[in-house]
């Protein structure tokens, strides 16, 4: 009996072993948040699955740590005078994992699916496309409805990624089961839930600076198992640390911490005219709002719940982003100014909120601290936990009237304000509306000079910010932590886990 | 027998019904919509529009369930919205998976929790009693996660012996299989083992009690022989009961123990589907294991009239 154990303990100490050295040189393991959606660039839509696409589909363009828009598989481009045609020069001698060559017309190809297939996720992105023309094998024009200056923004995230034509035909709307594209990774198996595991394309286009062999995607939900898997060495990368494990991963020698600002935001969007929930003065009098901010210490918020690790903010970009508003800084915390707003909007007594605030251990924390400095300025904010998919429908219905909710970003400003701030927008469920912000947001879609744009922005900061209806409270950090195994290894403020160039020692 | 049999074979097609209904019908109670969490942060109302439309969203609920059932009894079981994979084939994928777990943790709740029981009920009031009792009081009251964290530190972090999670198939290396289950197993079965020696001890101290156990004391047998032969064999029929009610429960998925140890089996499918409303996904999987947990039932009766004569009836 005491050897059958031994030797059974035996075998799964060697199975443990094996299992971590089979793991042969060039295989990166990345631990995940969450199981991916469907991986068919069309009809995704979230946040880690576009993580996974970055090692199997390319774009036409991409960003750069600072934002800027660089070619990827496209080789450059041009805008005409009028704004209205986008010609796009495309990289040649690039191929698909299919073998097929990346063309003119598979460019065409995959931007017609995106905009034509039935539930694409994409059409409303890059909706300002009338046409796509082929000008030669390898040069591509889109002709917009009307100019739209965030449109090649939108090229350096999934309406960008280019899939080949023939599998693309062949598959239907079942591609996303074994996607083929034209990035530095081929897709070669799925177990849904369990791994997605991708391996190195010898044709790819950039193979030079193409260092690993073999990645496979783990998604696992949580957060202290995810950091564990990291430090016993079953996996090489994770991302999406919690703020309250930087110090674990600090202290620990073996492991690295990379991070970036993120893109997004998390603020208080506030019921204006959603149902018979916004009948409160804070949807009435824009001073009452006022005092709410200003009754809020984001600084204080930072450092007791995240440490100080994220980034207070005031806008629907950070600090950091060339279209923040100087002119607009962060307003420091003033009760007896807000007590004076509140009794000059005659608010007397505490007024009292439904908070609705989705589930999850920091934001039942942030709303918590929001909840007690609010206090102290007279409002009375109940807090309503909520499952995030119940909340994404009440808020949509205006069953609340203060909603802690945050947005993932996107490179352009457009994608953080447009559909939030413009009357009759889709995200817009405060039910927000001025002419002159939209005027000023129709302003900053039509320039293309940035400086053009920025000018239309400070219209929308000084409205917006002044009478609107999100308050804007901090920017999450990207937060991925790797074993020092890992080398070259950069993070991009969209939060994506970019392959290309990076070692396994 | 057989009419015992073709009588429950009877009732379990009604019950198939009502379950199939209610798993229609309690589904449509959850908050949300569909379409919204699927769109995510993509909201335009002209794709959620077709998004309801390809899945029937918009029909009045009757319909939709007509049209579930009829692809059902077609061997159909629908298709994900998040994944546009069938459900079958998830369900295919995943069931091996829970079956391996599910084994597994009764293994180790069987080998743990019976012989318990057995010895804390002939050895009643002494040291191995109240240390039995102590075992069943903390595997009652450790939660899952808990105990599957702390293992975790223990294993991977600390001592590096088994992988921290993740699951690699039995048929693709039978050995890192085992080790990626294991512990799993041990925090399933860890609870399971402990509500059996419960019922094993009372259920032993019963049977040790009876006249027939007297009797075979008085003819001299041997203590051993008493106790396992004579004893256990009539103290099995509610244990045994209760294994099969067990099993099904672990059929039906081990949510939290899945999602700490990233096991891909049918709690993490579930979760998965419930939170996105990915309604297809979850009609299919509740179906999948009412099914089984109707079909264990119908086994654990068989298995009491072999086990008890008796009740042949």
């Amino acid at each position: 009996m005491r050897k059958t154990f031994k030797r059974i303990a035996l075998s799964l100490t060697l199975a443990a072993l094996t299992s971590g050295g089979a793991l042969a040189q060039g295989h990166l393991r990345i631990g995940l948040a969450e199981d991916p959606d469907v991986l068919d660039p069309t009809l995704a839509r979230t946040y880690v699955g576009r993580i996974v696409f970055s090692s199997i589909c390319d774009k036409l363009f991409d960003i750069d740590e600072k934002l800027n828009i660089v070619p990827q598989l496209a080789l450059g481009h041009e805008v005409s005078a009028d704004g209205k045609q986008v010609t796009i020069k495309l990289r040649p001698g690039v191929k698909f994992h299919d073998g097929e060559a990346f063309n003119a017309e598979a460019a065409k190809y995959s931007l017609d699916r995106h905009l034509t297939m039935k539930g694409s996720f994409r059409r409303p992105e890059i909706g300002s496309v009338h046409a796509v023309e082929i000008v030669d094998p390898m040069t591509i024009r889109l002709v917009l409805k009307e100019p739209f200056s965030p449109l090649l923004a939108q090229l350096t995230d999934r309406a960008g990624m280019m899939v080949s034509p023939k599998a693309a035909e062949a598959a239907g709307d079942k591609f996303g089961l074994k996607p083929v594209c034209a990035g530095p990774f081929k897709f070669v198996e799925r177990v849904q839930q369990d791994r997605i595991i991708v391996e190195k394309f010898a044709d790819y286009w950039n193979k030079d600076q193409v260092f690993v062999d073999k990645i496979t995607y783990l998604p696992i939900v949580d957060g202290t198992v995810r950091l564990a898997n990291l430090r016993s060495g079953g996996l090489d990368l994770i991302e999406r640390v919690l703020a309250t494990d930087i110090k674990t991963v600090r202290d620990n020698p073996r492991l690295r911490l990379s991070k970036a600002v993120q893109l997004g935001y998390l603020g208080l969007t506030i019921n204006l005219a959603n149902g018979a929930k916004a009948n409160t003065p804070l949807a009435k009098d824009a001073r009452v709002r006022r005092a709410l901010e200003l009754a809020i210490d984001r600084e204080a918020l930072n450092q007791v719940v995240f440490n100080g690790e994220f980034v207070p903010g005031n806008q629907w970009i950070n600090p950091t982003n060339p279209y923040y508003q100087q002119a607009f800084p962060i307003p420091k915390r003033d009760v007896a100014k807000a007590k004076a707003l509140m009794k000059e909007a005659g608010v007397s007594g505490p007024l009292t909120l439904d908070f609705m605030v989705p589930n999850g251990p920091e934001t039942r924390a942030v709303a918590e601290v929001v909840q007690s400095m609010a206090a102290e300025a007279g409002f009375d904010l109940k807090i309503r936990v909520t499952e995030f998919a119940t909340s994404l429908k009440q808020a949509e219905d205006g069953d609340f009237q203060v909603f802690l909710i945050g947005w993932s970003g996107r490179s352009d400003p457009d994608g953080n304000s447009f559909v939030f701030q413009t009357c009759g927008a889709p995200q817009n469920n405060a039910k927000y509306c001025d002419k002159e912000v939209d005027a000023a947001h129709a302003l900053a879609r039509a320039k293309s000079d940035p400086a053009e744009r920025k000018k239309a922005y400070e219209t929308v900061a000084r409205k917006f910010l002044a009478e609107g209806s999100i308050i804007y409270l901090y920017h999450t950090q990207v937060l991925v932590a790797h074993s020092d195994k890992v080398e070259g290894y950069r993070q991009m403020p969209d939060g994506l886990v970019r392959v290309v160039g990076v070692k396994l020692k | 027998m057989l009419s015992f049999l073709t009588q429950r074979l009877l009732q379990v097609i009604p019950t198939l019904v009502v379950v199939s209904m209610l798993i229609f019908g309690l589904q449509q109670l959850l908050p949300g919509d569909p379409a919204l969490i699927m769109a995510g942060e993509e909201r335009d109302p002209a794709v959620l529009e077709e998004i309801r439309q390809q899945y029937r969203l918009n029909e009045p609920i009757p319909i939709q369930y007509f049209y579930w059932i009829k692809g059902v009894l077609s061997g159909n079981l629908g298709e994900s919205m998040r994944l546009k994979a069938s459900v079958g084939s998830l369900v295919a994928e995943k069931l091996p998976v829970t079956l391996q777990l599910a084994a597994m943790a009764i293994v180790v709740a069987v080998g743990i929790g019976i012989p318990a029981g057995i010895v804390s009920a002939v050895k009643k009031d002494t040291a191995w009693d109240y240390g039995a009792n102590i075992f069943a009081l903390w595997g009652i009251s450790t939660p899952n996660f808990w105990l599957g964290i702390l293992l975790i530190f223990l294993f991977s972090v600390t001592l590096a012996w088994l992988p921290a999670s993740g699951y690699v198939r039995l048929g693709e290396d039978w050995r890192a299989s085992l080790a990626t289950t294991i512990m799993p197993a041990f925090v399933l079965g860890n609870a399971i083992a402990a509500i059996l020696m419960r019922h094993t001890r009372s259920a032993m101290l019963q049977a040790m009690g009876a006249d027939y156990v007297r009797t075979a004391r008085a003819k001299g047998l041997y203590e051993r022989r008493v106790v396992l032969k004579h004893a256990l064999r009539n103290a099995m029929t509610p244990v045994i009961t209760l294994g099969a009610l067990e099993f099904g429960t672990l059929l039906s998925g081990a949510v939290l123990t899945e999602q700490i140890f990233t096991i891909p089996g049918f709690g993490k499918l579930i979760v998965d589907a419930v939170f996105n409303r990915d309604y297809a996904v979850v009609q299919g999987v509740v179906l999948v294991t009412a099914t089984t947990y109707i079909a264990l039932n119908l086994l654990a009766d068989v298995a009491y009239v072999l086990v008890n004569p008796r009740l042949r009836g």
